[in-house]
């Protein structure tokens, strides 16, 4: 566009390139999916509406303006919640006084404490991925990783602080490294499906926790099943004082993206592992040794998986409740595929479904939709994901040029 | 690929290696027995069973006997069980003999758990078929798709979806069949879903098994909080009563258990044989199962793969819609969020318990049905064993059998693949 004004032919014509380039890019794809699917979730906004269907016994008119109305108070709503009021905002930096300020800016925040599981378990989820694995028990690792930590947090004590919340960080992710290396091991020594494998486990994570939340880990001292909450020493820091959570667990979780993104392309190791996953049969001619790089793979996306859990127990909630991860685990196979199963696409997409699900709940509370129109939504953009051709159709745009990464999912091993 | 076929026609091939690590595996059994249950278990104690369900007009006399006499004839049979598989081996009816040898273990546990007490085991088995029911037709719909070469991991969500849907529809219109055609109609639409995303559209039959699955939790939680719960009258439309089976359910025992229940059971009798005859006894069955095992075959010999497949997944979904339906209409009478709670994928390890066999499925829903169904007596008995290890087993002998510990599971070996003409 630099030659604008120019040559109008030519000008016109590098407008033309461009547009065709952006007709081709898989980025558009991308945002024209997260559009589609932020668009049909208004329009389920609106069709839920009662006010709408009371326009349309007035008028036509009146009925869509109504519908139009419920869904722009929707993601109005939905706005207000994940970034924070500006109105609010801007008076409270006028005003000067940190406690306003603080509070005005904690649902911002908020909305990258949200984010901060879903990076952990998009990089698990892409990890698994990129080496032709189809990791879908991140939700039973986050479980048994946030069992690990919080036993590590309140069963080992006198530790300075230092290193006993490393420590516990470490331990949680080690707790869903053992959930992963379980169906990564049964895969590359038996040809077990590791989709099968990993449902499974995360069922036995599920019952595993309620039993250990109902027996060993639980406080005596409450009626609910609930553990006592960590020692102090094991908590990640937060930055800002109450009610805002942002924690160190944010920095921690881009720390960890960046390791990811260095291991998968920039060491040989990485290489081996994507060309296992890229086609399996020239690996192992090639002589890579695929059982190790399986084993190795489900294990380490196991420990990503873990630490989202360790980062929810020592970082935000201080001690673990049942149900507490309510699907951070399955959302974040969407997101894994959202962001390309590259580590900078995870963090941009868990960043978006972070701010998604704070501003739901937001939403829940003031405007009273309920949560789970996220589920939706991310299930749609997950769908257009994964079926371009259905954007490309609607939106009449060109095939890519390269071919897109695909994710090898088959019965066996090579 | 022959090997496979041809050992799935003729019978299971039993390896001697194998033979010899089920004998081994039998004689251990009989000593866990003795181990664990009779040497704990006081001389002269008896096991009190009631044979009659609560509420049934079908009566039974209770079932006494003497707990160690009746352990010692079962550690007796298992050992000789195990004698005889290492001196002489049962060949290809090893399988069969886990099977009793389980069947005798968990006999064993009751009759140990029920010393001094009593139990009645003819309410527990009575529950079992209950609770088998969403299992074993969930693992029908998955039978229909992964043998025509479609993975579904969507059952929870179509149950989900089919559950709400016949609970809204029968609600409003205070009939219960028309709640149950919309239910069915409601998973025949996710099955074309899936369908649409995994054969036109080629999506990775996982990720569109989960799109379906966050779909559905979304979309039936979203409604259910923001209609069902203020209005209380769309969320009550009734259940299917009980039917006593002519003649049948006069049976002492056996009747109470298996013939006097509602639609949903008689219909899981009538499917799984109906599913395995379309399956394995017609020239339709055996299309459908090509089309999953090589689909260039087929193709060759001019039959049309996706067209198959597409019929076996709406098939899938449609049975799927009903098994959601039994969770409102059969059960609870109301919707509840998430009130499928994972049975979708308990159908699924059912599935493959069953070695993807609509009598297999069948056989490892009751299994289920019974460990589900014992989690909520083992309070009476007060064995040391906690309720949610119990609740696990399902999951962890399907990883078991997955990974060919006991018996090997065959999945349809175009499984997961989409077609792609040349």
């Amino acid at each position: 566009m630099r030659n604008l004004g120019q040559q109008p032919a030519q000008s016109l014509r590098g407008f033309f390139i461009f547009l065709e380039e952006v007709r081709r890019s898989p980025l558009t794809v991308t945002f024209l999916a997260i559009f589609t699917g932020l668009f049909l979730g208004g329009i389920i906004a609106a069709l839920s509406s009662e006010p709408m269907y009371e326009a349309f016994r007035l008028s036509v008119g009146e009925g869509l303006k109504a519908g139009a109305q419920a869904a722009w108070n929707t993601y109005r709503a939905l706005f207000l919640g994940a970034f924070g009021d500006p109105v609010k905002i801007s008076a409270a930096f006028a005003s000067g006084d940190w406690l306003q300020i603080n509070r005005a800016l904690s649902p911002f925040f908020e909305s990258l404490v949200q984010a901060t599981p879903y990076i952990f378990a998009g990089l698990a989820v892409a990890f698994g991925f990129r080496v032709g694995l189809f990791n879908i028990g991140a939700e039973g690792q986050i479980f048994v990783g946030a069992l690990a930590a919080v036993w590590a947090g309140v069963f080992i004590k006198g530790l300075p602080a230092l290193v006993h919340a490393p420590l516990a960080f470490l331990i949680g992710g080690l707790g869903g490294a053992l959930w992963g290396f379980v169906p990564g091991w049964l895969k590359a020594k038996t040809g077990a499906h590791e989709v099968i494998i990993t449902i499974m486990m995360n069922y036995v994570a599920f019952r595993l926790s309620e039993y250990l939340l109902t027996g060993y880990l639980r406080d005596p001292n409450k009626t609910t099943p609930i553990s006592a909450p960590i020692e102090t020493t094991a908590w990640i820091p937060r930055l800002f004082p109450d009610p805002n959570r942002f924690h160190w667990g944010f920095f921690i979780a881009l720390g960890i993206a960046y390791l990811v993104y260095l291991l998968l392309f920039k060491t040989t190791w990485g290489f081996e592992l994507r060309t296992v996953g890229a086609n399996p049969h020239a690996a192992h001619y090639a002589g890579m040794n695929i059982v190790r790089s399986t084993v190795i793979t489900m294990s380490l996306s196991g420990m990503l998986a873990g630490f989202a859990g360790a980062n929810e127990v020592l970082g935000v909630n201080r001690n673990l409740g049942v149900a507490f991860s309510s699907g951070y685990g399955f959302d974040s196979i969407a997101l894994a595929l959202l962001g390309n199963s590259h580590p900078l696409g995870v963090v941009l997409a868990a960043l978006l479904f972070g701010f998604l699900r704070n501003g739901a709940i937001q939403m829940q509370l003031t405007a009273g939709i309920p949560i789970d129109i996220i589920s939706i939504i991310q299930a749609m953009i997950l769908a257009f994901i994964a079926a371009p051709a259905i954007i490309r159709t609607l939106y009449r745009l060109k095939p890519p040029k390269e071919v897109e990464l695909t994710v090898r999912s088959e019965g066996e091993t090579a | 690929m022959t090997a496979q076929a041809t050992s799935r026609n003729s019978g299971q091939y039993i390896s001697p290696a194998r033979e010899r690590a089920m004998g081994v595996f039998f004689l251990i059994v009989a000593a866990a027995m003795w181990f664990f249950f009779l040497r704990t278990t006081e001389p002269g104690v008896m096991t009190t069973f009631g044979m009659t369900p609560g509420g049934s007009k079908v009566k039974a006399p209770d079932w006494v006997f003497e707990t160690a006499l009746a352990l010692q004839v079962l550690i007796f049979l298992t050992a000789f069980l195990g004698v005889y598989q290492l001196a002489r081996g049962f060949k290809q009816y090893t399988n069969l003999v886990l099977g009793i040898v389980s069947g005798f273990f968990i006999f064993a546990f009751l009759a140990w758990g029920t010393s001094g007490v009593s139990l009645n085991l003819a309410g527990l088995l009575r529950v079992m078929v209950i609770r088998s029911v969403p299992l074993t037709l969930g693992a029908l719909s998955g039978i229909l798709c992964e043998r025509s070469g479609v993975f579904n991991i969507a059952i929870e969500g179509m149950m989900l979806t089919a559950a709400f849907t016949a609970t809204l529809f029968g609600s409003v219109t205070h009939n219960l069949w028309i709640g149950l055609v919309t239910g069915m109609l409601s998973g025949l639409l996710l099955g074309g879903v899936l369908a649409v995303l995994a054969i036109k559209y080629k999506v990775n039959q996982i990720i569109a098994g989960t799109v379906i699955n966050i779909f559905s939790t979304g979309l039936t939680s979203f409604l259910s909080a923001k209609f069902l719960q203020k209005y209380q009258h769309l969320n009550d439309p009734g259940r299917f009563p009980n039917w006593d089976f002519p003649g049948l359910s006069q049976i002492p025992f056996i009747g109470p258990i298996f013939f006097s229940h509602n639609l949903y059971v008689y219909a899981m009798y009538v499917l799984v044989v109906v599913l395995t005859v379309a399956l394995f006894y017609t020239r339709w069955g055996l299309r459908l199962r090509s089309v999953g095992e090589h689909p260039k075959a087929a193709d060759t010999l001019g039959i049309p793969v996706n067209r198959t497949r597409y019929m076996a997944v709406l098939l899938g979904g449609l049975v799927a819609g009903f098994a959601g339906t039994y969770f409102t209409l059969g059960s609870v009478g109301r919707f509840d969020e998430v009130l499928t709670a994972g049975r979708g994928f308990i159908a699924l390890a059912a599935m493959i318990f069953g070695n993807w066999n609509p009598f297999g499925a069948f056989g490892a829903g009751l299994l289920f049905g019974f460990s589900d169904s014992l989690a909520g007596k083992l309070t009476i008995l007060r064995v040391p064993i906690h309720n949610k290890f119990l609740e696990m087993a399902p999951y962890l002998v399907t990883i078991i059998v997955l990974a060919g510990v006991i018996g090997r599971a065959q999945p349809p070996a175009a499984g997961g693949k989409p077609y792609e003409k040349e």
